[in-house]
C-alpha cells in the first residue's frame, strides 16, 4: 500500500534489466519497498540485481517476460498480481534503441523495434491497468523519452515509437484517473546506460540515478504527471518543437 | 460506499462480500487509511444511528453510527455526558470503539472502551455476538481497527454532569522538566488535563508549554447566579470557516514560530477557575469548519505516539529532533495516560505526544527516526492516526499482536474484514492456523 507520504511497498518492473529501471528500484528499496518483482526476457541475467536488492532488505522474484509476446501478457500479469497481492507501483522500463542506419536498410528490423517499444508496451500497460483497477489503487510509471517530443532524422524510428507510447500513456492516465490510479510519464534525455554505450554525450546528459531521483520525487508527490529529467529539458524541447522546419533540418540532430 | 441502516443489511453485506473485502466506516475522521478499503466494499454506518434510551439512567444503548456530537446533544439536557470524548465530536461510537479512543481524562478514567458495558459485533461468519469486557471478541475489537467484524450497537456508561460548562485552570511551563513535573504532581487534582507544547522552542526553552486543566463546572459552586437557571444549555458558539483556498506553505517555520510565541505569551502564567463552554474546552477545532485547509494543498500529517513512564529522555529526544528539524507543528499536545487495555488498543501508562506537521519533503525521514526512538523506548504509535508507519515496527510496538492475530483469525477466518491500513501494515494477514 502506498503510504500518506508516497512510499510504496511493492513494485513490478517490466524490463527488469533496464539501467534506469534498476536505479529507480534501488532508490525505492532504500525507502520502504520490500517486494520487488523483476520481469525480463532473460530472468537469469537478473541474478546480480536480485542479490543486491536482497542485501538491501527486499524480497525479490523474477519472471520471464517477452514484450513482443503480447498474447501472453494478461496471463502473466494476472499471475504476478495473484501471487504477490497488491502491486503499488508498476514500472514499464523495457525498450530497444536500435540503429537508425540499419533500420533504413532493413525495414523489418525497424518494425520489430517498434513492436517492442510501442505495441508491446500497450499490451503490457493495459494488462497492468486492468488489475490495478480491480485493486482500486496503484501507480504506473512509463519510461518515455525526449526523442518522442519531435522526431529527429538521426533516430526517428525509436522517436516515433516513444511518441506513440507517450501519447498512449497520457491517454491511459486520463482513463484511469476516476479509479484513483496515477500514471507518471517519464521523458529522460540522454542517459549514460548500456543502451547508449559508445554514443557521444550531448548537453544535459544525465545518469540513471539522477533520473531515478526525479521519478521517486514524482511518485512521492502523487498524481498523474509528466517528468522531464533533467527538468531543464522541458524548455529545451519546447524550443526545439517550435523551431520552424527549415531551421530544424539544418540543426542536423 | 454502501449505506447500511440495520443489522440485517450488514449481515447481508458480509455474506456477499466482494473479493477485496468489507470495512465499516463512520464519519471518516481518522487521519490515515483506517477507514479506506481500495477496490473493496465500504459500509457507511452513519445511517445506523439513534440511541434507544433517552431516560436518565447511567447507561445508554446506542447504535454505532451515531456520532458523539449527536450523543452529547441527546444526553446533555438530562445532565449526562459521555465518559470519554476525543478532540472532535465528529466521530461515531463505532469508530470510537474500533480505535479505542481516549480523551483528556485518560489519566483518570481510561479509554472509551473502559466505559462500554457490552457491544454487538457482527462477524463475517454471520454470527451476532454480544460481548463484554474480558471476552476475546470484545478485547480484540476494542482498538481492533474494524478488522474483527462490524460493531452494530453498544451499551455505554455515561457521566453525570450538573452543567454544560467547564472550570479551567491554565498555567505555563517554561521547559520540559517543569512541564513533566507539573503534570505528574497536579494531574490527579483534575479530571481533564492536557498540555500544548511549543515544538519550535529549543535549548533551555525546549518543551515550554501551556497546561490546560479542566473539571465539569458545578451548578451552585461555579456558576454565576444568572446561569444557574439553565445550567445545561450550552452557550451558543461561533462557527468559523477556513477560507476555501490558502497559499501553499502558509504554515511555515516563521508563521508557526510567531503563532507559538504569541500563544505562549498570551496564556496566563497561572489562571484559576475560568468558566468555559464545554464544546470550546473539548472541541476547539470543531468551531473552525475545514480547519485542515489551513495547511494548503499538500496537507499535513498527524503523528501520535506513546512513551512509557520512565523513558522521559525519549520525550526530550523527540522534541529535540522536532525542534532541530524546524518542524512547524502548531498543534502539539502532550498528556499523561493511565493503564491501557492491551492487544491493539493504543493507550497505556506513559506520555502521549500528538503533532500536526505540514507535509514537507523531509518529513518521511524525520518520522521514521521518531518511530525508531519510540520503538526503542518500548512505546508505540497510534494506529487511528497513522498513515506511514513501517510495517516491521508494528510487532515491536504492539507486543500483544500475535494474540490479537489469533483472535482475529477465529472471528474472521476468511479475512473478509479489510482496510488499506491493514494492507499497509500487514495487519490481520497472518495465515489463520490450519
Amino acid at each position: 500500500m502506498r503510504d500518506a507520504l508516497g512510499s510504496v511497498q511493492s513494485v513490478l518492473v517490466l524490463g527488469g534489466g533496464s539501467d534506469i529501471g534498476r536505479a529507480i528500484v534501488r532508490a525505492l528499496v532504500a525507502d520502504r519497498t520490500r517486494t520487488v518483482i523483476l520481469a525480463a526476457r532473460d530472468p537469469d541475467a537478473l541474478a546480480e540485481t536480485c542479490e543486491e536488492l536482497r542485501r538491501a532488505g527486499a524480497q525479490t522474484e523474477t519472471v520471464a517476460f517477452d514484450a513482443v509476446d503480447t498474447a501472453a501478457h494478461p496471463d502473466l500479469i494476472d499471475r504476478v498480481f495473484d501471487s504477490q497481492g497488491d502491486i503499488d507501483l508498476a514500472l514499464v522500463a523495457f525498450g530497444v534503441l536500435g540503429s537508425q542506419p540499419e533500420f533504413l536498410g532493413d525495414p523489418a528490423s525497424a518494425a520489430a523495434s517498434v513492436h517492442v517499444n510501442f505495441t508491446g508496451a500497450t499490451a503490457a500497460l493495459l494488462a497492468v491497468a486492468s488489475r490495478m483497477r480491480r485493486q482500486g489503487h496503484g501507480t504506473i510509471v512509463v519510461l518515455s523519452s525526449v526523442a518522442g517530443e519531435r522526431a529527429r532524422r538521426s533516430n526517428f524510428v525509436y522517436g516515433s515509437a516513444k511518441a506513440g507510447l507517450d501519447a498512449f500513456a497520457q491517454g491511459l492516465a486520463d482513463e484511469l484517473a476516476p479509479s484513483g490510479i496515477d500514471v507518471i510519464v517519464v521523458r529522460p534525455g540522454m542517459v549514460r546506460t548500456k543502451m547508449t554505450e559508445g554514443m557521444d554525450a550531448v548537453p544535459l546528459t544525465t545518469t540513471p540515478e539522477a533520473v531515478a531521483e526525479d521519478v521517486v520525487a514524482a511518485i512521492r508527490r502523487g498524481g498523474s504527471r509528466t517528468v522531464w529529467s533533467p527538468p531543464a529539458l522541458r524548455y529545451v524541447m519546447t524550443v526545439l518543437r517550435l523551431l520552424p522546419r527549415p531551421l530544424f533540418r539544418r540543426l542536423d540532430l | 460506499m454502501q449505506p447500511v441502516d440495520s443489522e440485517d443489511a450488514i449481515l447481508e453485506a458480509l455474506r456477499s462480500a466482494p473479493e477485496r473485502g468489507v470495512l465499516a466506516r463512520g464519519l471518516g475522521r481518522a487521519y490515515g487509511d483506517a477507514a479506506q478499503n481500495s477496490g473493496g466494499l465500504v459500509l457507511d454506518m452513519t445511517s445506523l444511528n439513534g440511541a434507544s434510551d433517552t431516560g436518565t439512567t447511567g447507561v445508554v444503548e446506542a447504535n454505532t453510527g451515531m456520532s458523539l456530537g449527536q450523543l452529547i446533544t441527546e444526553l446533555l439536557p438530562s445532565g449526562r455526558f459521555p465518559e470519554v470524548v476525543p478532540g472532535t465530536r465528529h466521530v461515531t461510537i463505532g469508530g470510537a470503539i474500533a480505535a479505542d479512543i481516549h480523551g483528556k481524562n485518560h489519566h483518570r478514567d481510561g479509554s472509551f472502551c473502559d466505559h462500554v458495558e457490552s457491544f454487538v459485533v457482527l462477524t463475517p461468519t454471520g454470527e451476532r455476538m454480544v460481548v463484554k469486557p474480558g471476552d476475546d471478541a470484545f478485547e480484540a475489537t476494542a482498538g481492533g481497527m474494524g478488522l474483527t467484524g462490524v460493531i452494530a450497537s453498544a451499551r455505554l456508561r455515561v457521566r453525570r454532569v450538573e452543567t454544560a460548562l467547564m472550570v479551567v485552570d491554565t498555567e505555563r511551563a517554561n521547559d520540559l522538566d517543569q512541564l513533566l513535573s507539573r503534570l505528574r504532581e497536579t494531574d490527579a487534582a483534575h479530571r481533564y488535563s492536557v498540555a500544548w507544547i511549543d515544538c519550535l522552542a529549543r535549548g533551555r526553552s525546549l518543551g515550554r508549554a501551556v497546561l490546560m486543566r479542566g473539571d465539569h463546572a458545578r451548578r451552585d459552586d461555579d456558576l454565576p447566579a444568572s446561569q444557574r437557571e439553565t445550567p445545561l444549555v450550552p452557550p451558543p458558539s461561533a462557527l468559523l470557516a477556513a477560507p476555501p483556498w490558502v497559499p501553499r506553505g502558509l504554515l511555515n517555520r516563521v508563521t508557526v514560530r510567531a503563532f507559538n510565541e504569541a500563544y505562549f505569551r498570551r496564556a496566563p502564567v497561572a489562571e484559576h477557575g475560568r468558566v468555559q463552554a464545554l464544546h470550546a474546552f473539548f472541541f476547539p477545532l470543531d468551531a473552525v469548519r475545514g480547519w485542515n485547509r489551513l495547511y494548503g494543498s499538500s496537507g499535513f500529517l498527524q503523528y501520535q505516539c506513546l512513551i512509557p513512564f520512565g523513558a522521559e529522555e525519549t520525550v526530550r529526544a523527540l522534541l529535540e529532533r522536532l525542534s532541530s528539524a524546524g518542524a512547524p507543528s502548531f498543534l502539539a499536545v502532550l498528556k499523561a495516560m493511565g493503564p491501557g487495555r492491551g492487544l491493539l488498543s493504543f493507550p497505556g501508562p506513559g506520555w502521549t505526544l500528538a503533532l500536526d506537521i505540514p507535509v514537507l519533503p523531509w518529513l518521511a525521514r524525520l518520522l521514521d527516526e521518531l518511530d525508531e526512538l519510540v520503538a526503542a523506548a518500548g512505546g508505540r504509535v497510534y494506529l487511528a492516526k497513522d498513515s506511514r508507519l513501517r510495517p516491521d515496527l508494528l510487532a515491536t510496538m504492539y507486543p500483544e499482536l500475535p494474540r490479537w492475530e489469533e483472535i482475529r483469525a477465529r472471528l474472521d477466518p476468511d479475512r473478509v474484514m479489510r482496510s488499506d491500513l491493514a494492507r499497509r501494515l500487514m495487519l490481520g494477514v497472518k495465515a489463520a492456523p490450519a
